[in-house]
């Protein structure tokens, strides 16, 4: 009976991360869709991340109820559901920007268009680091350490593409400073994915050491 | 009716070991909302008893060898002075322990009837004060690698770690207030086993002894002071006094059990001695000072930082501390109760007795 609890809260939490994840590779595909200027294939992925988040949102409450409800990992529950409203920020950071490209369809030049696609692709893969974070977290807290490196350093590349895209866009002569100002605004909100994950990992360093017996 | 009059004494000395001592096993447990206090005070009310009753018989030789107290008015003033001290030096917040209360106030009937004291059951139960946290500092050390090489190798999911603690936690909690009845019954109602006039019971084609009875009414007064006190040290041992993990305070709760276990098993003694090894004393240890000395085992095996030496040099204090002032409570409260209350509290010596006992060595001499 206990078990059975436990194995289905196992599974809730797998599947919420898996919402991460995949909510990562649709808002990646989305950003390149946009870029590529195929809208009906990037409508769909904006419609897609939405069904993640909502997705994910469900799972989240379901297992925080059932952490509290049932008084189980009393311990480092508070630090499970910190992290979970942490992560659950990416994917909310993560559709909010393509609900935003649908929205105001920003006009993108085709000498910045790799840019935005290789921040989009590095600051997923600073997500993809951080879900792997989470289930060491979960599993395996040695083994933490190995991913969260690798979000930081995610993190770090992103930041320095979203700065050197800023300034080229910045430095262009063919733009007006308010489509200058617009396309900053979206390099912003691209690369704010990554700072998401970056705070999800600063709280997994400290968890892990709580962790440990 | 007036058995339980002179019982009462130890029965509040029971009273007082549950409600205290209880806390040690599943304090961390119930502290830390791991185990409901119920669920605790259910199993830990059911194996108290049953350690007790079961296992009780080997520390209480040990304590009768050390004074035979011969009068059920003794035994009541033997068994109030140990209370009495526990009492006041808990109100003082001083370390105590219900072991050596008792083992002073015997001390204390000892000189009152003018009786000699059996020095080599006084070392060795004084030996074992120091013994039994070193030891079971050594157990949890030993066990905290076990368990972190066992998590690191068998990758548990963070909620399956918890429901096996939970189990872990009653099942060791059990293990652990069986051995503490087993250990600590002797302490409640060791006195009274040689003058407590309780007469076999059949039951079930069963034979239920007297002393059984004697240890199952001690059993329950442990029991009582469990459901009725407990409750408030337990949310204070899981809330304050040192932050454990529910892993690492299971490991403090194994360790805590095995060495009460060990001090009180004639089992395990009989099973010794068939193989020739060397035997552990059966004398009953302050569970108090097992507990931390398992804390202190986890503390070592972190690298021993944050250890407070002072804390243990309070409780070496308290190892000659408790039992001179429960001798000295003992000795004036016998002489009260013998010249104020009228109430025999040694039995009078038998003078043929004398007579035969005194050596041909002193005949000769005159």
């Amino acid at each position: 009976m206990i078990f059975k609890k436990t194995k289905n809260l196992e599974l809730k939490m797998d599947a919420f991360l898996d919402k991460i994840s995949e909510a990562g590779i649709v808002y990646r595909r989305g950003i390149k869709n946009y870029m590529k200027n195929t809208s009906d294939d990037f409508e769909r992925h904006v419609e897609q991340i939405r069904q993640l988040e909502h997705e994910a949102d469900e799972l989240r409450k379901n297992i925080e109820t059932q952490l509290y409800t049932q008084t189980l990992v009393p311990e480092s529950r508070g630090d499970i559901l910190a992290l979970m409203e942490t992560s659950d920020d990416v994917i909310d950071r993560a559709t909010d920007t393509l609900v935003e490209f649908s929205i105001e369809s920003p006009k993108i030049p085709e000498e910045f268009k790799d840019g935005f696609i290789e921040l989009a692709r590095t600051t997923v893969k600073a997500t993809e680091e951080m879900v792997k974070a989470m289930r060491a977290f979960m599993r395996d807290p040695l083994n933490v350490r190995n991913y969260l490196h690798k979000v930081y350093h995610w993190e770090k590349e992103s930041d320095r593409i979203a700065g050197e895209l800023k300034r080229e866009i910045f430095a262009s002569d063919k733009l007006e400073l308010s489509e200058k100002i617009h396309l900053r605004y979206f390099a912003l909100h691209v690369d704010t994915l990554a700072d998401r994950a970056e705070d999800v990992a600063d709280r997994l360093a400290i968890y892990t050491i709580k962790r440990s017996i | 009716m007036l058995i339980m009059l002179f019982l009462s004494s130890g029965l509040f000395l029971g009273w007082s070991l549950g409600a205290n001592d209880a806390s040690n096993i599943f304090g961390t447990a119930v502290g830390t909302r791991m185990v409901k206090f119920y669920t605790a005070a259910f199993v830990a009310s059911i194996f108290v008893v049953l350690g007790a009753v079961i296992s009780g018989a080997g520390t209480t030789h040990t304590l009768g060898k050390l004074g035979a107290v011969d009068m059920i008015a003794g035994a009541f003033m033997v068994a109030l002075a140990a209370a009495l001290t526990v009492f006041w030096m808990t109100r003082l917040s001083l370390p105590v322990s219900t072991s050596q209360a008792i083992v002073g106030a015997i001390v204390g009937w000892n000189l009152f009837a003018g009786k000699p004291t059996d020095m080599a059951a006084l070392t060795k139960i004084a030996s074992t004060w120091v013994m039994s946290p070193v030891l079971a500092a050594a157990f949890s050390f030993v066990l905290f690698f076990m368990v972190k090489y066992l998590m690191k190798y068998w990758k548990i999911h963070i909620f399956r770690l918890d429901a096996y603690t939970r189990i872990g936690l009653i099942v060791v909690g059990a293990f652990g207030a069986y051995s503490l009845g087993a250990n600590n019954i002797a302490n409640v109602m060791g006195v009274f086993v040689a003058v407590a006039p309780f007469e076999s019971l059949d039951i079930f084609g069963i034979d239920f002894n007297g002393v059984e009875q004697l240890f199952l009414l001690g059993g329950l007064a442990i029991a009582v002071g469990i459901f009725t006190y407990s409750r408030r040290v337990m949310m204070t041992v899981g809330d304050g006094v040192v932050k454990l993990t529910p892993q690492t305070a299971l490991i403090v709760v194994l360790s805590q059990a095995l060495v009460l276990f060990l001090f009180a098993s004639k089992g395990l003694e009989t099973w010794l001695l068939a193989h020739n090894l060397p035997t552990v004393p059966l004398v009953p240890v302050s569970s108090s000072q097992v507990v931390i000395g398992s804390i202190l085992g986890i503390g070592l095996a972190h690298g021993g930082g944050g250890i407070r030496f002072r804390v243990l040099g309070k409780i070496a204090s308290g190892w000659v501390t408790t039992p001179i002032i429960a001798a000295l409570i003992s000795f004036i409260s016998l002489f009260f109760l013998q010249n104020v209350f009228d109430q025999q509290v040694v039995k009078p010596v038998d003078q043929t007795s004398i007579h035969e006992t005194i050596s041909p060595e002193t005949h000769k001499h005159g």
